[in-house]
């Protein structure tokens, strides 16, 4: 196990975190804002792949497809929030059960739709080849996901820390009761915000499509990991979310790599830890 | 207050024993597939009726259920697979061993966990789950990885449990046990204390119990049920996945739970049997049985808060109030 190895995991890992990083980063938000466990996330991220797809069957255009999906994705978070989960009021349990019940809705809409076949999203020609850094083969696929991920945190970190609507959002996540007292319009802003989780989740499922596969059971999959990051990272923070991010990603690459009997379990062993220790996560605001 | 108590108790408790008499005698008298969906629903109802003493009746939504029921079905698939043991009288041991083993990883678990409250309950238990899931996935040379262990056959002893109706009476033997010591407990002053909890943590502080001890006890005895519901799942299927303690089949409990009706132990079961026959019945007869799943699940969350067992309750309130409403339009045609 040479330095190569050491580099080549670590890039991997680093890559596998951005993509997280688009899924957790939208979940925290909506658990920061709304408090909610929304454990239809996944379904977000699988259906973002799917319509990717179908985008690309018809049009055969990868390009399009990402923005296609991501949006008619964010649509039906939109809805999912403003139809059913409003109504419901500051009820954690059932909000979980609700978001579960969606769950099995999309599961079995998709199955029908696009049938139970593992599918793969072929992403342009010109991303399929690799680069060489420093004597290292980097696929430049992976690359372009790192990229993705840095541009999104950056424009997300602007948004949340320059724009009004952000510090809205920030003053949702500390306090929803004092925002609402005075005049913060919470409830546009847990709309806004779940579109925006789903937005991203469902970007992340196009660009994870590539390397994971489009196929049943990955929204279940993928769900607990986003959960993992979330709460390493701390819940309602955008910093978190992208360290968290980083640390399951490698956690994952190098559990899977050096122990693989025992990769999950350190990889959630310490979630449980930090949410016993400091339940507000490593960069959580208090 | 404590007499009505009883007599409001002794109906619906009569109305239980019946139910379960009549299952008694009716299910053996049908064909095997539906002798297998009873015995299934009971195995896995103890599982939920463990899960709402924490849910119900203590106001812990644990996402973790599985775990317990995934420690019990993995002791007794590799006790049997493996050593042979479990497969004649020492069964029993099996039994006692899975119930400990539950018990004591709810008691490892809930060091973590009970201190915990309301969302941040439901992520580390979500999170617990998920660490005895990654074990069973990936510790490859213990449980087999993805493809799990087969069990083989069934315990024999006297009695030769691959039968399908002795093994059902034995499932329902240990459901109607489980269900009356759980009914023992909630009807205990421990049981009324976690009530007390449930409604207010603060106060029951206050009165001087130590709640933490007391929903610990409670994860505890949850977990130990849950454990004994895996040894009877995992001679039920007759295989033992990692698909045993994934994460939604601890969702699954849940929803049964809710489904069911909150803090009845009742509603667990009923929840139970209405969720297995839905989907392993309907998805034999139609395709898209998972909408008709998905369907029920929002719409109880939605309408039927406190599940199935809450509609006399929900008919009743509904009268009263449109009585009052005709009552009032009278009264204020009459002025």
């Amino acid at each position: 196990m040479g330095a190569q190895f050491w580099l080549i995991q670590a890039f991997n890992g680093i890559s596998y975190g951005a993509l997280l990083f688009l899924v957790a980063s939208g979940l925290s938000l909506i658990f920061g804002v709304m408090r909610i466990v929304n454990l239809a996330h996944g379904s977000y991220f699988l259906l973002g792949g799917y319509v990717a797809l179908s985008v690309i069957n018809t049009t055969g255009s990868w390009a399009l497809a990402l923005p296609v999906a991501a949006l008619a994705i964010a649509v039906v978070g939109l809805l999912m929030e403003r139809v059913f989960l409003r109504v419901l009021g500051f009820d954690p349990l059932r909000q979980v059960l609700l978001t579960v019940g969606f769950a099995f809705l999309f599961q079995q809409a998709a199955l029908d739709i696009w049938g139970g076949n593992n599918m793969d999203i072929n992403p342009p020609a010109a991303l399929t080849q690799s680069v060489v850094v420093g004597g290292l083969h980097l696929p430049l696929y992976r690359v372009f996901m790192i990229a993705m991920a840095a541009a999104i945190g950056l424009a997300l970190w602007l948004a949340m820390e320059k724009t009004r609507m952000g510090a809205a959002v920030r003053a949702t996540v500390d306090d929803a009761q004092m925002a609402r007292g005075i005049g913060i319009d919470t409830a546009r802003i847990s709309m806004l915000i779940f579109a925006l989780g789903a937005f991203l989740a469902a970007l992340g499922g196009v660009i994870g499509g590539a390397f994971l596969g489009v196929y049943p059971g990955l929204d279940f999959e993928i769900l607990p990991l986003a959960f993992a990051v979330v709460i390493i990272g701390g819940m309602g923070s955008l910093t978190g979310a992208a360290i968290g991010a980083l640390l399951v990603g490698l956690a994952d690459n190098f559990g899977k790599a050096l122990f693989p009997e025992v990769s999950y379990f350190t990889l959630y062993a310490p979630m449980v830890l930090i949410l016993a220790v400091k339940p507000t996560g490593l960069f959580g605001r208090e | 207050m404590s007499a009505t108590g009883m007599t409001s108790q002794r109906i619906p408790v009569a109305i239980v024993v019946a139910v379960l008499v009549l299952v008694a005698i009716v299910v053996p008298l049908t064909g095997s597939f539906v002798i297998l969906l009873a015995t299934r629903a009971l195995a896995f109802s103890i599982l939920a009726m463990s899960l709402d003493i924490l849910l119900g009746y203590t106001g812990l939504a644990s996402l973790g259920q599985a775990a317990y029921l995934g420690v019990g079905a993995y002791l007794t698939a590799i006790l049997a697979a493996r050593y042979h043991i479990g497969l004649g009288w020492d069964f029993w041991l099996v039994v006692v061993l899975g119930m400990l083993l539950g018990a004591a990883l709810a008691a490892f678990f809930g060091l973590f966990a009970i201190r915990a409250t309301g969302v941040y309950f439901l992520m580390i238990t979500l999170a617990l789950g998920q660490c005895v899931w990654g074990l069973a996935y990936r510790w490859n040379s213990l449980t087999g990885g993805d493809n799990g262990i087969n069990l083989g056959s069934r315990p024999r002893f006297g009695i030769d449990l691959a039968d399908e109706v002795t093994f059902f009476y034995l499932v329902l033997g240990f459901f109607a046990v489980a269900m009356l010591s759980m009914y023992v407990l909630v009807r205990s002053p421990f049981g009324r204390s976690l009530v007390g909890i449930r409604e207010r943590e603060l106060r029951m502080k206050i009165l001087g119990y130590n709640t933490w001890l007391h929903k610990y006890v409670a994860f505890v005895i949850a977990g130990g049920f849950g454990g004994l519901a895996g040894v009877l799942w995992a001679h039920t299927t007759g295989i033992v996945s990692p698909d045993t303690v994934v994460l939604t089949t601890s969702v699954d409990a849940l929803l049964m739970v809710v489904l069911g009706g909150a803090g009845t132990l009742v509603g667990g079961a009923l929840g139970a049997a209405i969720v297995i026959a839905l989907r392993e019945y309907l998805s034999t007869v139609v395709p898209w049985w998972q909408y008709v799943l998905g369907a029920v699940y929002v719409l109880t969350i939605l309408y039927l808060p406190n599940g199935v067992m809450g509609i006399p309750a929900l008919i009743r309130q509904r009268r009263a109030a449109l009585g009052k409403r005709d009552a009032s339009g009278l009264a204020s045609a009459s002025s």
